[in-house]
Order: C-alpha cells, then structure tokens, then sequence
C-alpha cells in the first residue's frame, strides 16, 4: 500500500496507448508505479516496486502474462496479479488463472469498475468476471451433461474436481453480473462467505487436477 | 522434401580451399596450368610442359589435368568464364587429348572395361560441371566429414554411386554384347542405363520441385496477406474513418466500435457463425440489438444445444427483453447469461438500469406481455420479471428441453 492507502500497482501491457489510457482511468483511485511492455522488464520492474497489485495483459511478445506470474509469484507472494485481456477465448482465461492470477476482466471494464477490481485484489479477494464465471460453470459440469462439459472424474481428490451446490449457485449469479453485495442477499449469506466461495472456486480451478479442463479451454476458442 | 539444406551461402569459402583459381586470364584451355603456376612459383610453360609430358606416360598427364579442371574454381570476381575461349582451342584440346590416347594405346593396360570407365569419368565430369554451386559446396563438404555427415546427404551419395554403377553396368553391357546376343540384351541395357540416369538426375528434379512448391507456398502467403489488407480496408480502415467524424457522439462510437470488435472476433474465432445452434443465435440475437440500440450487451452462454421450436421461442423472448432493455432502462449495457441444463434451458437478462414496477406496467405495454410472456407461455415455458424503481430489471426466461 502507497502511504495514502491506494493499493500500489504496476501495469503490464505491451500496447502504450492501452497503458496511458488505463493510467488515465484509474490512476486516482490507486498508485502506479510502475510500467512494462514485456515479459523480461515486467519481472524487472515487480521485483523493483513490490507492488500489491500487477494488472497484466494475457498476451505478450515474449512468453505472456503466464510467464511473469510463474517467474515473479515465488518470491514475492504478497504480489497478487489481476489479468487483464481484450481476449475472451477459455484458453486464455484459464491459462493465466491455473497460473496464478487472482482475477480475470476484459479490457472493457469501466474505470470505476477496474479501479474497484484491483483494489478487492489486493484485500485478498479473488475477482470474476461474468464470463470467467460462466467458464466455470462449464468446465466444472458434471459426467455426461451434454456438449462441452469435461467428461468423467479422473482425479485422485474429487474434492478439487467439483462444485459444491452453493459454490454453484454463487458462480451462476456472479455469470448473471450480480455484485458480492447482491449475491449476499439473495442467498441470505454475508458477503464475506461469497467471497469465501469464489476463493474455494479459484483455487479449485488453479489447484483441480482434471487433465482435460486445460483441453477443455482448448477446444473452446469462444468468445 | 522440405529438409533444410544446411548449407553456407553460396558465396562463402570454405576454410579449408586452397586460394587456388583457374586463371581464366591466361589460359589454353582451361587455366590450370597458369593456376598451378601461380600458385607454386613457376613459369606457365614448364608447367605446361610438364603436362604434356606426362601425358605420354601412360596419359597421366591428361587425366590430371582433367582432375585439376573439375576440382579447381574460377576466381569469384570473374565469373565469366566462357570469354575468350574458342571453338578452336576445344578442338585443338580434343584432338591432343585423341593423340595422347592414341599413342599410348599400346603401352596402356587396356582392357575392355577402359571405353566404359573413361565415358564414366566424363559422365562424372559432366555432373560435376552442371552442379549448382550448393550442391558442390555440399560434396566439398562431405568429402571431408562423409561420416558424420547427416543421413540425407550420405542417402545423396549412395544415390549417385548407385547411379553411376548402373550407368556403367549397362554401358559395359552394351559394349560386351554388342551384335552377340538379340536385341533382348540391348533392351536390358538401356534401362539400365535409363534407371542409373534417373538415380542421377533424381536429385535435380527434386530440387526443381521443391523450388516449385517453395515459390507456391509464397504465393498463397502474398494472397493471404492482401486479403487481410482487403479485409481491413473494408471494415476496420472505414469504422475509422467513421468514428473520427462522428468523434462528437459518444454512443455513435461505442456502437461503431463494437461492431467492428464483434466483426473482427467472427473472423478471427468464428464466433457468431450461423450454426444452428443455441449459443450462436443467442449471439446474434444480441449483436442486432447492440446495432440497433447503441448499447453493450455482454454474453455468457454455459453449455449448447440445437435449435428447435422452442429455443426459436427462448431465443425471440431474451431478444425482446433486451430490446425493452435498451429502450427504458438508460444502461449502456445489459448482461445476458443462458444456462442449457439436462432438461432446460434459461436466460437471464439483467440490467442495472432505471427499473419498473411490474405490478403497475402499462397494459398496452404489448413488449413484455405478448413478445415476452406469450411466446413462452405457447411454448410451455416460463418468463419472470425483477424488477423495482432504481433497482435495474432481470428478466427470467425458461423453457423445458425435450
């Protein structure tokens, strides 16, 4: 944390444009400190600033954003990373999460939004879009439920390869675009026990040791 | 076909030639003679001399100088080497070379192999003179590091010593059984012959091959990229050029740029391709409402299905809440997210806008009644509306799979 309390973030994109403008919208709310355009200056400059936060872009030149979290979050795992990507496609949503991210948004996001996203981020909370919750949803279907789903349980803690009923239903509101806040009360459960939920989802997705969720996202080069 | 030749560029030398050149410059015949002269300090015409000398020992000298010939290089800056050389001088070379055999016919340890192995040797001759300049530097190559050398290129030599044997088999056997036998041998012979020639030449069709499909697969990566220039020309080039004009209405632009985005995302993953599918027409469904209404609508779809009656139903029904979206509630975007479970399918339409209160709708409100309820409802489906003054509206539409 900057002294103000802003969460300090470092920007990590390759397109300078994209960066100046995303500086433009959230630069208020929260501290940059930092910049880089590749795989190579991004570890550089996160091991320099220690940030709380690195907003990173999914695609770079010289390996992804993948790369900068496998090479950066071992040492520094108070670092977490928000991905962000003009990219919708499952492959890369779930390449960067299975990675390490803490959070998935397109580019499109609002400033209010992102700046809202980071900062949730940095609390420790784990940030899904409608679309990552609708790629869970999919890729944690049950055996046999039609096209698409990831077939039959292989994995030696079934634990980690399913949904509970409740992590469900929070994942299908977060898909319909309900807020924490709003998923709280139409489930009659606080906040905190939402964002516990999305968590346990999280790291069943980092964690989950079914071979075909990353042939799954394979196969789904969607929108 | 497609190994790479990992060979240096053409114009690189060795580093191990001898920086020894035919001298084209003062040459008889070929310049060797000068080039051995220069290069071991001695007059041109002793060198000469020496050759003709021992051309009568056995034609040595002949043979040598021949070797010299094939072996050593033009220098690189004059690459001309036909200049100056006459018809003359090749013949006066041919008859000298006839006389030196001729003399020495009687002291040679002919046999009746000698004909066929000297055509042989001019047959290698002749290869080694057509070579291009790569494959010579190849067999430089491989003359010194022939065991090491890779599989493809010892497959090459095998390939020409096959070759020439054949060649020389059948060359031998023309000459043996000549007017001996029927025309049965000779027939044997030449395909012999024609077999070997084709091991030889084999290497040169497939270079020309090769060439050939290298020069096509350009042509298809030049044609692919001028589609994609035509492509940007036609959509994103005049989105553009559209946008810079209307620069002074934002929501102009929002729509002018998400048309493009969706376009582009069609043509890069072949989303939104008619396949009769849900999911597919669910999305375009909502692209026509985005162009229309200057709005966002952001789509998850989890699972799939074919389309049927009722899903044309579904389909018509979200497209109908999104445009009562986009029309009253004052968003910039609308969340849309359909579920196909075992047994049904739902769709969820939310927005964060302006909200109503249902109990109170208008009755000639036909949207919400006729466009949403009633087209379910036919379909024995279900559509449930939240909504509330300032809390945004969800719409929630259901039907049964069969």
């Amino acid at each position: 944390m900057s002294e103000d309390g802003r969460p300090t973030v470092v920007l990590v994109d390759d397109h300078a444009m994209f960066r100046a403008g995303v500086r433009a919208e959230i630069g208020a709310g929260v501290d940059i400190v930092g910049e880089a355009a590749s795989v190579a200056e991004a570890i550089a400059t996160i091991r320099h600033t220690r940030p709380d936060v690195v907003l990173l872009d999914v695609h770079l030149p010289d390996g992804g954003g993948p790369a900068v979290v496998a090479a950066v979050q071992p040492e520094l795992p108070d670092t977490k990373f928000l991905a962000l990507s003009v990219s919708d496609a499952a492959e890369d949503v779930i390449t960067v999460i299975r990675a390490g991210a803490r959070g998935y948004v397109t580019k499109t996001i609002s400033g209010a939004d992102l700046t809202d996203a980071i900062r949730r981020v940095a609390d420790g909370d784990v940030v899904f879009s409608p679309r990552l919750a609708g790629f869970v949803l999919d890729a944690f279907r049950e055996a046999g439920s039609g096209p698409g789903g990831i077939g039959t349980l292989t994995s030696t803690d079934p634990e980690l390869d399913q949904l509970t009923p409740r992590e469900q239903e929070v994942m299908r509101l977060l898909a319909r675009g309900y807020s924490y806040r709003e998923i709280g009360s139409e489930l009659f459960i606080s906040v905190k026990t939402v964002e516990t939920h999305a968590s346990n989802v999280l790291r069943k997705l980092q964690l989950s040791s079914r071979h075909q969720l990353t042939r799954w996202a394979a196969d789904r080069r969607i929108v | 076909m497609t190994t790479p030749l990992t060979v240096p560029p053409v114009s690189a030398e060795p580093q191990h030639a001898p920086r020894l050149y035919r001298d084209v410059h003062h040459r008889v015949l070929g310049g060797v003679a000068g080039a051995l002269a220069d290069h071991l300090g001695l007059r041109r015409g002793v060198v000469r001399l020496i050759f003709i000398g021992l051309s009568f020992s056995a034609g040595l000298g002949v043979l040598l100088y021949g070797a010299f010939w094939i072996v050593l290089r033009t220098p690189p800056e004059d690459e001309s080497e036909s200049t100056g050389r006459s018809t003359a001088q090749y013949l006066v070379a041919a008859v000298a070379a006839a006389a030196v055999l001729l003399i020495n016919a009687h002291t040679l340890p002919l046999g009746w192999w000698f004909l066929p192995s000297l055509l042989a040797c001019f047959g290698a001759a002749l290869l080694w003179r057509q070579a291009s300049e790569t494959d010579r530097e190849r067999w430089r190559r491989l003359s010194s590091s022939s065991l090491t050398a890779s599989t493809a290129d010892r497959m090459g030599w095998l390939r020409i010593i096959a070759g020439v044997t054949l060649v020389l088999t059948g060359a031998v056997f023309l000459l043996a059984r000549a007017g001996i036998t029927a025309a049965g041998a000779g027939l044997a012979a030449v395909l012999v012959t024609a077999g070997g020639l084709a091991l030889i030449t084999g290497p040169w069709w497939l270079r020309l091959v090769r060439e050939l499909s290298t020069e096509r697969r350009e042509r298809i990566r030049n044609e692919e990229r001028a589609d994609i220039a035509a492509h940007l020309h036609d959509s994103v080039l005049q989105t553009l050029a559209l946008i810079q004009r209307s620069a002074d209405q934002p929501r102009e632009v929002a729509r002018l740029a998400r048309r493009q985005e969706r376009e582009l995302r069609t043509k890069l993953y072949g989303t939104g391709v008619p396949n009769g599918r849900f999911g597919a027409a669910l999305h375009a469904a909502a692209a026509e409402v985005e162009d229309t209404y200057a709005i966002t609508v952001d789509v998850v779809v989890v699972g799939d299905h074919p389309m049927d009656a009722r899903l044309d139903a579904l389909v018509a029904a979200s497209r109908e809440a999104l445009v009562n979206a986009a029309k009253h509630a004052q968003v910039t975007s609308v969340s849309v997210y359909a579920e196909l479970e075992a047994g049904a399918a739902s769709v969820f339409v939310r927005d964060r806008g302006t909200g109503f209160d249902p109990e109170r709708t208008d009755a000639s409100r036909q949207g919400i009644r006729g466009s949403i309820m009633g087209r379910l409802q036919r379909q024995h489906g279900t559509a449930t509306i939240r909504s509330g003054p300032g809390q945004g509206t969800e719409v929630q539409l259901r039907v049964e799979l069969e």
